[in-house]
């Protein structure tokens, strides 16, 4: 396959760390090199987090720069904006609406920007918007979020829907094994036309 | 088979291939990972110590019983058990002895930036760095075959970016390690002048071998390409070389310290520009000057923080990227924050409103220095709040010691906290120290310790009882307290800075993250009711949102802690129902 660069990106809380790994299974399970590359520790603390995740032949850095994502996961619309400037131009922009105010917004020091979403469309062809949050809800449990996210993805990989819920199986306690399953699914079949 | 590992269980699992059986650690971003690995192992023992130097000890001691032993800690940890490591580096091992040092290029998570390998020369102890997690496993493993053959500690040292990246490791067999024999070695094991003169004439002799090895070792590689530029780099930087360079020449070095002279002048001799690519200090690029050769390396590289294949291209090339959007950089700043239901705030609420002066320390509590607690003052390092405090009183008299309180987690405190309020016991202070008691350690994603009553395995054992051990040194007064009990909480702490006496306030609630914690239904303010007064904004909780005409709390961020009733003059903040995990 050619190079695939995936910036997964989200607030602290979010369970970002879960869907990379979900995401460096499957990755695995393709056959390719994969690295990824996480955040810990103080930025965890309801900071923004970002995650790189690569895959093909050979990998040696594992990060994403400017310019070089292929696919964006964004679990949030600010954090989406923070990063737009990583992605290619034809890149596979995927945004949970939601929104999760930064303490300078929540202390009235600034703003949440307004039209974050319409102001990325205008500047990137590919990009899929949906209440993720929403979908998690419906499906258990809002902590499903990133599960939804992995399920959109999936769609735009062109990688095998089985080795996906394999990898869900392999990543998640046994006991939120069918909940998950169930989230990803709702993911995958989201339709952007709806 | 195959598997995807941070750096850090790549380094776990190459402890345990190796035949280790002690591994010791104090947790510290980014090293913490590869001791909460080790623990899954059932052949090796694991701990949490106190602190890095204890850990190092215990490590030391495993390798003269003739195990092969670990401890890991962050580079700032290797400050701390600097004292073990230098003359462990003139006793030298029995078993294998390896220490893993994380660096943090960027201080992702740190108080600094300092390059372990300029502490590793000062102690003469070689140095392995690997650029990926299967040379995690790999350097690991031939770190404990080095350590051996030349009678050192090694140090494997990694970097923020190695320890939290995942590659594909190939799983290999654990290697059946029988015990060295203990022999009585006075000579060897007695540090003391007559011993020690004859073994500082070893590590001499050592370095020397340690050398030639480095010439031949294939931890140190070439690779051939293009030879109109060559480029020496190692760890990360190697990746991003490769990715700007392409089909340049390359020196990969896998041992730094010492580096291998005779390799680098037949590389250098062989390409016509030389460049050495390494994050922080110039340390590959400053021996390479020693030598004489020509280089180009941190007159145009940054000293300063984490490297990425933009920056080098940027520094060394003047390039710079396109920018494919009109989208201006818009986006608000989305610092860390202490989360909601977190007992520090209380603590914080409360001596921001006496207006004291906080003496800090390390841990998820330093956030009480950011908008808008703004309360603490200082923070040095791991146990600093106690001694600062103590100098402050010294330099400025009793007054500043009545406006002037320490704080400091419970982890925190037992790491090197006690000897700081030993101190003040020992020297008069009559200052206040401020015991953040919340059951566990936090920052670093919740590790028992010695007062939590659970080993890293989660066996029950004895704990330490904070209060007990403050009165056995001294200490007359201790106070404990729950800070969300705000009046109690207020009363109590202005009564002891009042005193010209040296006093203890534990405060003592459990981390909000901990899953034993339970709170009560989620709140909402009554708009009614509501003046907007902002106390509550004080509170810099997450969950409670100024919208300029209205306070509204989040009912996703709020968890029920009951804390922001407490501040309310109007009883404009009730329950709402429902609850959040």
């Amino acid at each position: 396959m050619t190079d695939k660069n995936i910036l997964i990106v989200g607030v602290g809380g979010q369970g970002t760390l879960l869907a990379s790994r979900i995401l460096g299974n499957v990755a695995i399970n393709t056959g390719n090199d994969v690295k990824v590359s996480e955040v810990h520790g103080m930025s965890q603390r309801g900071g923004n987090v970002v995650t790189y995740v690569k895959m093909g032949e050979k990998i040696y850095s594992p990060t994403i720069e400017k310019n070089e994502a292929d696919i964006i996961l964004c679990f949030e619309q600010l954090e989406a904006l923070r990063w737009i400037d990583y992605a290619k131009k034809d890149a596979t922009i995927i945004i949970n609406t939601q929104k999760i105010d930064p303490m300078p917004v929540v202390t009235a020091k600034a703003k949440y920007p307004e039209g974050i979403i319409e102001k990325i469309k205008s500047n990137y062809p590919n990009v899929v918007d949906m209440p993720a949050l929403d979908m998690a809800q419906k499906c258990g449990s809002s902590k499903a979020v990133n599960v939804v996210m992995i399920g959109v993805l999936a769609k735009y990989t062109g990688i095998d829907k089985e080795i996906w819920i394999d990898a869900i199986r392999k990543t998640v306690k046994p006991q939120f094994i069918e909940m998950n399953i169930k989230a990803f699914e709702a993911g995958f079949n989201y339709n952007v036309a709806e | 088979m195959k598997k995807l590992l941070l750096g850090n269980e790549a380094i776990a699992r190459g402890v345990y291939e190796a035949g280790a059986t002690v591994s010791t650690a104090y947790p510290g971003t980014p090293s913490t990972e590869i001791t909460e690995n080790i623990a899954k192992y059932d052949e090796i023992y694991s701990e949490w110590a106190p602190n890095e130097k204890v850990a190092l000890e215990v490590a030391i001691g495993a390798s003269f019983a003739g195990a092969r032993a670990t401890c890991a800690m962050k580079h700032v940890g290797l400050n701390v058990a600097a004292d073990p490591l230098f003359t462990a580096s003139y006793t030298g091992v029995n078993g294998g002895l390896v220490v893993f040092v994380a660096d943090d290029p960027g201080m992702h998570s740190s108080q600094n930036e300092q390059d372990t390998r300029i502490i590793a020369r000062a102690a003469k102890i070689p140095v392995i760095e690997p650029s990926d997690s299967k040379e995690c496993r790999d350097y690991t493993k031939e770190a404990f075959r080095i350590s051996e053959e030349f009678d050192t500690p090694v140090i494997v040292r990694l970097t923020t970016r190695i320890s939290h990246s995942q590659g594909i490791v190939e799983l290999e067999e654990r290697e059946n390690y029988e015990l060295k024999p203990y022999v009585k070695n006075a000579a060897k094991y007695v540090m003391m002048p007559a011993m020690a003169k004859k073994r500082h004439v070893f590590v001499e002799e050592r370095m020397a071998g340690l050398r030639d090895y480095s010439d031949n070792s294939s931890l140190n590689r070439i690779e051939w390409g293009n030879k109109k530029i060559g480029v020496i780099t190692a760890g990360i930087a190697y990746q991003y070389a490769k990715e700007v360079f392409g089909d340049a020449s390359y020196l990969k070095l896998g041992m730094v310290y010492p580096v291998p002279e005779k390799l680098i002048k037949e590389f250098a001799s062989q390409v016509d520009i030389l460049y050495v690519i390494e994050e922080l200090e110039p340390f590959i690029e400053n021996q390479c000057r020693l030598m004489g050769l020509k280089v180009t390396g941190k007159d145009k590289l940054p000293v300063i923080g984490e490297y990425s294949t933009d920056l080098i291209r940027e520094k060394l090339f003047g390039e710079a990227k396109e920018k494919l959007n009109d989208i201006e950089d818009q986006a608000p700043a989305r610092p860390p924050v202490l989360c909601a239901g977190c007992p520090h705030r209380a603590t914080y609420y409360v001596l921001k409103k006496l207006k004291l002066t906080v003496s800090g320390d390390i841990g998820c509590y330093t956030l009480g220095a950011l908008a808008p607690l703004e309360s603490v003052d200082t923070c040095v390092c791991m146990g600093a709040s106690v001694g600062v405090a103590l100098g402050m009183e010294k330099a400025r008299g009793k007054e500043q010691s009545k406006k002037t309180v320490a704080v400091i987690g419970d982890s925190t405190f037992i790491h090197s906290g006690i000897t700081g309020l030993i101190d003040m016991v020992y020297n008069k202070g009559t200052g206040t120290v401020i015991i953040l008691d919340n059951s566990i350690t936090g920052m670093t994603g919740h590790q028992d310790n010695p007062t939590t009553g659970f080993t890293i395995k989660g066996e029950p054992t004895k704990q330490v009882d904070l209060l007990k051990l403050c009165k056995a040194i001294g200490v007359e007064r201790v106070k404990v307290c729950d800070p969300f009990n705000l009046k109690e909480f207020e009363q109590i702490v202005k009564e002891e800075i009042e005193q010209e006496e040296l006093s203890v306030i534990i405060a003592q609630r459990p981390c909000a993250l901990l899953k034993s914690v339970k709170f009560g239904p989620i709140l909402q303010i009554n708009q009614d009711k509501c003046t907007k007064c902002r106390m509550c904004m004080r509170l810099g909780c997450p969950a409670i949102v100024d919208r300029g005409d209205r306070i509204e709390i989040n009912p996703t961020q709020c968890v029920g802690c009951d804390l922001c009733p407490k501040v309310c003059r109007f009883d404009a903040i009730e329950k709402a129902g429902g609850q959040n995990d």
